[in-house]
């Protein structure tokens, strides 16, 4: 069905632009441009990041080694997963995230809005000014630079999961007059618990907003970041097909090794629709950001800490790991870490 | 009567596949200067392969007696026809023995797995490897990448492209052939514009496009693998009416296995997983339920084994049930690292 509002015209010239480009016969294509099919040749998609995105579509994180083992940064056009425990540092990654976004680009940002979703109530402007100050002292010397830049960080406070989905509606507008540059979600995982949504929730309340946010990220070719919990594991969940047999000895390891495992919230089917996932962890009261899921990345993992210049990386060659244990979320020496001392945020 | 019984050189048999030409009456009704633009021979050449079928189908004249029934084709003649397409490697050569020496044109082979297995890779590897020229025992043909979920990352395919070139080169040294030639064409950006990339963003697009298929692929005969990747994700999120939902696959399964068959082109879908409560416990399956894992002639599973990657043959009409072990690295899909490969066979 057609609506003629402008949106929908901004998306049909796009996508009629794109059509155009094939030589379908004539019939074809407005059947196409009526349902917006994308349609191109893989190289002509590379030619035109290279030319008409900043770094080929990527969003550097001013962090070394995770910035090589993206291909450039934060991909633009898809969906990045943040997921770890409580504590570990996914509100401060997305703090620096927003910032580096609104820079303008002689310093590396993409000089543009950033549209901050926070469900949890967890943004702090006063951390991000003091990131800001920490990281970029020459920029942020002058007041109104500072004043500017947080400017363009828009925060919304949804209060539930409808108002979330008007939210998006909104932000669908403004995407199309190409102010946002980013979107971060934080975080996905308390749109769906009991306080947030009034009623049992469905097994599958999140599917059409992954979809929209998906396709919002694709047409405007912007990053988007959402930040997800963990929950533990229950003896229940093997992850084991019907033709893997297992011993009786594994099971009992398994069953250890459960107690201790914490897993991402929300269920397979959004693993599947993320398509890089970071994980941070804490083992033997180290943290950790893995790269868990990327189609262009190997299985590294960093080592990294909390400073008041936001997340920096202890060493910027990962360590690889081979097999499943690069998805395994752990949580060990965490509290030891939460309660420490060490750098306090002034 | 098929091709691959003529009495015509090998060359010529390969010129004549490769234009669509798979049955004597595809282009016995063609002139001979017709037939000798498609192939890019000589009109003297073609006619001579035009007087050779002529005369063959003259003496095979009493072969199809019994009364056939017209469109039915004797076992015999199926076996040859399916001996004359090589099939589709995906660069690990145990993946390969496990499967037959690769995916099969004018079959449906279904590919599922968790998020991270590798699901994608396969898939921009089989797009990349169908090219492989007839002389390095590849199809030397094109393919259509429909992307559902925005998991296809340009750089990654670039990546493999240039790995697969790579090998071509060390393979073509060590037998000696001109491999000056083939470079020419062999450029990564000539293997980008050989993948026609695809994007749909909701299931009514996908069906859309499935039908429309038949008519882009008759214009691009050349085009010898539809990769889908995922076949699920749209089906998946906020699908109300299940009834409704088994009709559309089951629709879109039987398109895609006439497709197959009628351009004799490998399909690829690629699957995500659930999970099931079967005898007392969780399990993890294939997605979209049981009336679609009826849909596909193949079905491959990809999972994690300790710390490595399988593949198992959940169904096959002619492969036996096995496992074999792959490894996703810097150059896509290559064989596992590990010293010991054996071939479970179950």
């Amino acid at each position: 069905m057609w609506r003629e509002s402008k949106c929908e015209r901004e998306r049909e010239k796009m996508a009629n632009k794109q059509i155009s480009q094939m030589g379908l016969p004539k019939s074809i294509a407005n059947v196409f441009a009526a349902r917006n099919v994308f349609t191109a040749k893989a190289l002509s998609l590379m030619e035109l990041r290279v030319q008409n995105e900043h770094l080929a579509g990527h969003l550097p994180t001013h962090m070394k080694g995770l910035d090589e083992a993206l291909c450039g940064g934060i991909p633009f056009g898809v969906l990045t997963e943040l997921v770890g425990p409580a504590g570990i540092g996914k509100t401060q990654f997305c703090l620096k995230l927003s910032l580096l976004a609104s820079l303008p680009a002689i310093y590396g940002g993409l000089d543009g809005h950033v549209m901050y979703i926070d469900v949890e109530s967890k943004f702090s402007s006063r951390r991000l000014i003091e990131i800001g100050v920490k990281s970029f002292p020459e920029i942020f010397q002058r007041k109104e630079m500072a004043q500017e830049m947080a400017g363009r960080i828009h925060v919304l406070q949804p209060a539930s999961l409808s108002e979330f989905t008007e939210s998006l509606q909104q932000i669908k507008v403004s995407l199309l007059q190409n102010q946002v540059k980013l979107l971060v979600i934080d975080s996905m995982a308390a749109l769906v618990t009991g306080e947030f949504e009034h009623g049992a929730p469905r097994q599958n309340t999140l599917g059409w907003h992954v979809s929209f946010i998906k396709s919002l990220a694709e047409f405007s070719r912007i990053p988007v970041v959402v930040t997800n919990q963990v929950r533990s594991q229950s003896r229940d969940e093997t992850c084991h097909y019907f033709f893997q047999v297992q011993s009786w000895n594994e099971t009992i390891e398994d069953r250890t090794r459960h107690d201790s495992h914490l897993v991402a919230a929300l269920g397979i089917n959004w693993a599947h629709a993320v398509t890089i996932r970071l994980v941070l962890e804490a083992k033997s009261g180290q943290r950790f950001i893995k790269v868990a899921k990327s189609p262009i990345s190997p299985p590294l993992a960093f080592p990294f800490n909390i400073t008041s210049s936001g997340i920096l990386l202890l060493s910027d060659d990962g360590i690889e790991l081979t097999g499943p244990d690069i998805n395994a979320i752990h949580c060990q020496g965490h509290n030891d870490i939460i309660n420490f001392g060490g750098e306090s945020l002034q | 009567m098929e091709v691959g019984r003529l009495p015509i050189s090998a060359s010529q048999r390969s010129k004549l596949i490769a234009a669509g030409y798979t049955t004597l009456s595809s282009f016995s009704s063609l002139s001979p200067s017709h037939l000798a633009r498609d192939l890019k021979i000589s009109d003297n050449e073609a006619a001579e392969i035009m007087r050779v079928a002529s005369h063959s189908h003259r003496l095979d004249g009493s072969a199809g007696g019994c009364g056939t029934v017209n469109g039915a084709q004797t076992a015999w003649d199926m076996l040859h026809e399916e001996e004359m397409f090589p099939r589709i490697t995906t660069s690990c050569e145990d993946l390969d023995n496990i499967l037959g020496g690769g995916i099969n044109c004018k079959e449906v082979t279904e590919i599922g797995g968790v998020p991270g297995i590798g699901k994608t890779q396969l898939g921009i590897q089989l797009a990349i490897n169908v090219q492989i020229p007839v002389d390095y025992g590849g199809l030397g043909g094109k393919a259509i990448y429909i992307d559902t979920e925005g998991s296809f990352m340009v750089e990654r395919a670039l990546q493999i492209a240039e790995a697969c070139i790579e090998d071509m080169s060390e393979c073509g040294g060590l037998l000696r052939k001109d491999f000056q030639a083939c470079q020419l064409k062999m450029h990564p950006n000539n293997i980008l514009e050989n993948i026609f990339y695809f994007r749909v963003c909701s299931y009514t697009e996908q069906i859309a496009l499935i039908n429309y298929l038949d008519k882009f692929i008759s214009e691009h005969k050349d085009v010898k693998i539809v990769i889908v990747d995922s076949v699920t994700f749209h089906f998946r999120q906020d699908f109300d009416d299940m009834a409704l939902r088994t009709r559309l696959l089951s629709g879109m399964a039987l398109k895609l296995m006439k497709l197959a068959k009628d351009f004799s082109l490998a399909v690829v879908l690629l699957n995500q997983v659930t999970t099931k409560y079967i005898d007392g416990s969780f399990q993890l399956t294939l997605a979209l339920g049981d009336s679609w894992s009826h849909s596909c002639t193949n079905r491959v599973i990809l999972y994690w084994n300790g710390n490595e990657r399988y593949a198992y043959i959940d169904k096959s009409p002619s492969l036996r049930s096995a496992s074999a072990p792959y490894s996703v690295t810097s150059k896509g899909i290559r064989n596992s690292a590990s010293n010991c490969k054996r071939i479970k066979m179950m």
